[in-house]
């Protein structure tokens, strides 16, 4: 019935209580009702008052992505809910570690391309590196699928992280 | 405020006294034995011991949506808990407010696979509207009357406090009441003004309105109720209730329809099919009601008012949507009626209704009388008859019984009809009777159920003799799942799999074997004998009405179709394949 091109890709950052079992009240709600989830991050963010943030990035129709967010305002201990992708501009951010093994031209070829793409070595052996990058889901894509054929032992990745820009707070 | 120090089983106790609670409905174990300790130290609690504990939440459902107070269960760790599942479930799906104590192994065995252990907090999460752990005694009086406040508004439902048996033996500071707050939990009662405003611009244009009500008119409260009537009155606009509204609005009015959805009325369907502006209060275009959804309602304005923001554009897209507790959302249109005194198209209004009047000919609930075999509706109608004097209060199992009382039983007042609407639960009726003749001991309470529903917690019989409860089980036996055998008929070609009961037992015996009285009725001259017979017995008694096998429910709306492609008795099955491949894969 829905047509795919109806289909969004949004991410929503929830503040909820630092408290236990409470990303298995989010993660049952988004299996349960059948959502999908693409990336999840959750840390605490304010000690103080025991916040701790979660960015979602899902996709569904615009109705799904509207019932996702009344769903997990609707959960007792969360605090707020805000669509990122709709509310005006913000920042998204992915971290990971990349290591590579490999020896002679496909590791100085690597280190060349991690060069380009500005990532830093975390780790080094004689036969290894591992590379610490940040950036877009994009740009994190892109510099994975180049490793692919130099020696691409593992990845680690945080999935998104994402904050509004401008003066506002959540 | 006294900061007093008492051992967590008292503060469970003293907890419950402070938020007004004076029935527990309970099953005792290992776990929770020191509440059990506690409970019989002190009178100002009653327990009511269950036969199961499924049995326990619904008879605190039955207790609460004939009361409108929290109802609360207390059952043990472990198995306690896990059979307590489906009652939360039902209670969840009908927003039903109940409070549940489970009982937990001691917090350092917790993870340990101890004797009776299981995950409850993990088990019951997606079951509950919230949960806890208790993990320090200090903490346990705040969460219970936490508990309470979350299970009781907003959106009621059932909340669970797992309390591990460490817990209850260990000192804490008891804290009042009334110094509890939650950090987060804010529901949204007031509505938004401007959107009102437009809600009320939509309705005076109107020219075939149609008013929708659900259970969550009579989940606010009397308030909404009176207002949501006075509504009804003011726009003089024709008035359907869902499975759970029924009750909310007077059924003898001439403005009410009759229920709408699957086995709704023709006119209710009809009219929602047909509306220019449709007007929800409290209902969640439920997939009974809506039918087909890309069929429903198509050329009307959907006003849509819930408390649960949830609720809005699920199912069917809203045009206006009044986020708000219903009693302060009708409080606010009806002053904006008034000062802006708004008239309905009197000339508009009057063809409507005049359209209306037509399909009411039709007078779908009709049925095919006959002197040898009882007609189940007729049963049904000769019970309302003979109780329309009393104050009765009746509760169903589910099935084709719940369907047809439904229908046949005019409800003047809301809460007092209690039935399994959104999860269906067999087993439902006897256990929520219990609970509703505990809250109103003068009254009728009559569990409408059918031979196969009841066996599910026929134990509750046992209960109701201990504590001398007078609930009425009328029973429609046509030893079918009788919802079940019509959707075999209909859908399945007539192939009754696993459908038919062999080896029903004797319910008058069985009535007997409990100590209550058992009644039979094979023809239609006992029917009325039997059912004075019933209203006569002060002991709890089953009757064993053996009704035609053969009889369906109708009106009814195919699973996949629209509000106007319903079947209105036996002789529309020809005509056409009407369950389409589509509906064939809904339930």
């Amino acid at each position: 019935m829905t047509a795919k091109s109806d289909i969004e890709k949004h991410t929503i950052a929830v503040l909820v209580d630092n408290e236990p079992g409470v990303l298995a009240r989010v993660i049952g709600l988004f299996s349960g009702r059948g959502y999908n989830i693409e990336s999840l991050t959750v840390a605490e963010v304010d000690p103080k008052n025991r916040l701790s943030r979660i960015t979602v990035v899902t996709s569904g129709t615009p109705m799904i992505i509207e019932q996702i967010k009344a769903q997990l305002s609707r959960l007792v201990p969360v605090h707020a809910v805000r669509d990122l992708t709709l509310e005006g501009a913000s920042v998204e951010r992915e971290l990971a570690l990349i290591k590579m093994a490999g020896t002679g031209d496909r590791r100085i070829e690597s280190l060349r391309l991690a060069d380009i793409f500005r990532a830093r070595v975390v780790d080094a052996t004689i036969e290894s590196f591992v590379f610490e990058m940040t950036g877009s889901t994009e740009k994190l894509d892109a510099f994975i699928k180049l490793m692919e054929p130099l020696g691409l032992v593992d990845v680690s990745r945080t999935g998104v992280v994402a904050i509004s820009r401008g003066a506002s707070r959540l | 405020m006294s900061a007093a120090a008492m051992p967590g089983a008292e503060m469970v106790i003293k907890a419950l006294v402070d938020q007004g609670v004076d029935v527990v409905f309970g099953y005792p174990g290992g776990a929770v034995l020191p509440i059990y300790d506690a409970l019989f130290k002190q009178n100002q609690l009653r327990h009511i011991l269950v036969r199961h504990e499924q049995g326990a939440v619904h008879a605190a459902e039955g207790y609460a949506r004939s009361t409108g107070k929290v109802g609360v269960v207390l059952v043990t760790s472990g198995p306690g808990a896990t059979n307590a599942v489906t009652g939360l479930t039902d209670a969840l799906m009908d927003s039903v407010p109940i409070v549940c104590l489970t009982g937990q192994v001691p917090t350092h065995l917790i993870g340990n696979d101890a004797f009776q252990e299981a995950d409850t907090t993990g088990i019951t999460r997606p079951c509950t509207k919230h949960n806890y752990l208790v993990k320090d005694a200090n903490d346990l009086a705040r969460i219970v009357h936490e508990a309470f406040y979350v299970a009781r508004t907003g959106r009621p439902g059932p909340v669970v406090v797992d309390l591990p048996k460490d817990i209850l033996f260990a000192t804490g500071t008891y804290t009042e009441p009334g110094s509890v707050q939650h950090r987060t939990y804010r529901p949204q009662t007031m509505p938004d003004r401007a959107k009102v405003a437009e809600a009320m611009a939509l309705i005076a244009s109107a020219k075939r309105p149609i008013i929708y009500g659900g259970g969550g008119i009579i989940n606010s409260g009397e308030r909404a109720v009176a207002l949501f009537r006075e509504f009804v009155q003011l726009s003089g606009f024709p008035t359907t209730l869902t499975l759970m509204g029924l009750g909310a609005y007077p059924a003898s009015d001439k403005r009410f329809l009759g229920m709408l959805g699957m086995h709704g009325t023709y006119e209710a369907n009809l009219a929602m099919h047909d509306c220019d502006v449709m007007i929800n209060v409290g209902a969640r275009f439920d997939d009974r009601v809506t039918g087909r959804l890309n069929a429903f309602s198509p050329g009307s304005k959907k006003i849509h008012i819930d408390i649960d923001p949830s609720s809005i554009n699920k199912n069917v897209r809203a045009d206006v949507a009044l986020i708000g507790d219903a009693a302060e959302v009708l409080a606010e249109m009806i002053k904006v009626w008034k000062a802006k005194h708004l008239k309905p198209d009197a000339r508009a209004l009057q063809q409507w209704w005049h359209q209306i009047d037509q399909w009411r000919k039709r007078d779908c609930l009709r049925y095919t009388q006959s002197d040898k075999v009882i007609k189940p509706q007729y049963a049904l109608q000769r019970l309302y008859a003979l109780t329309r004097d009393r104050d009765v209060y009746i509760t169903t199992e589910v099935g084709q019984h719940q369907m047809w009382a439904a229908q046949f039983f005019k409800f003047e007042d809301p809460k007092h009809w209690m039935t399994s609407g959104g999860l269906g639960t067999m087993g439902y009726g006897l256990p929520a009777a219990i609970g509703v003749q505990l809250a109103h001991p003068e009254a009728t309470v009559i569990d409408i159920a059918g031979e196969a529903s009841i066996l599910m917690n026929i134990q509750e019989m046992s209960t109701a003799m201990q504590y001398r409860l007078p609930v009425k089980v009328f029973i429609l036996n046509n030893q079918y799942m009788g919802m079940v055998r019509q959707w075999q008929e209909l859908l399945h070609g007539g192939r009754y799999s696993e459908s038919y009961t062999a080896s029903l037992p004797d319910f008058v015996k069985l009535a007997e074997a409990f100590g209550g009285v058992g009644l039979r009725a094979t023809k239609p001259s006992e029917v009325d004998d039997v059912i004075k017979a019933m209203l006569a017995s002060d002991k709890p008694t089953i009757v064993d009405v053996a009704v035609d096998q053969a009889e369906n429910c109708f009106p009814m709306i195919p699973s996949g179709a629209a509000h106007n492609e319903m079947l209105l008795g036996p002789e529309d099955r020809q005509t056409g394949g009407s369950v389409s491949e589509e509906g064939m894969v809904l339930v």
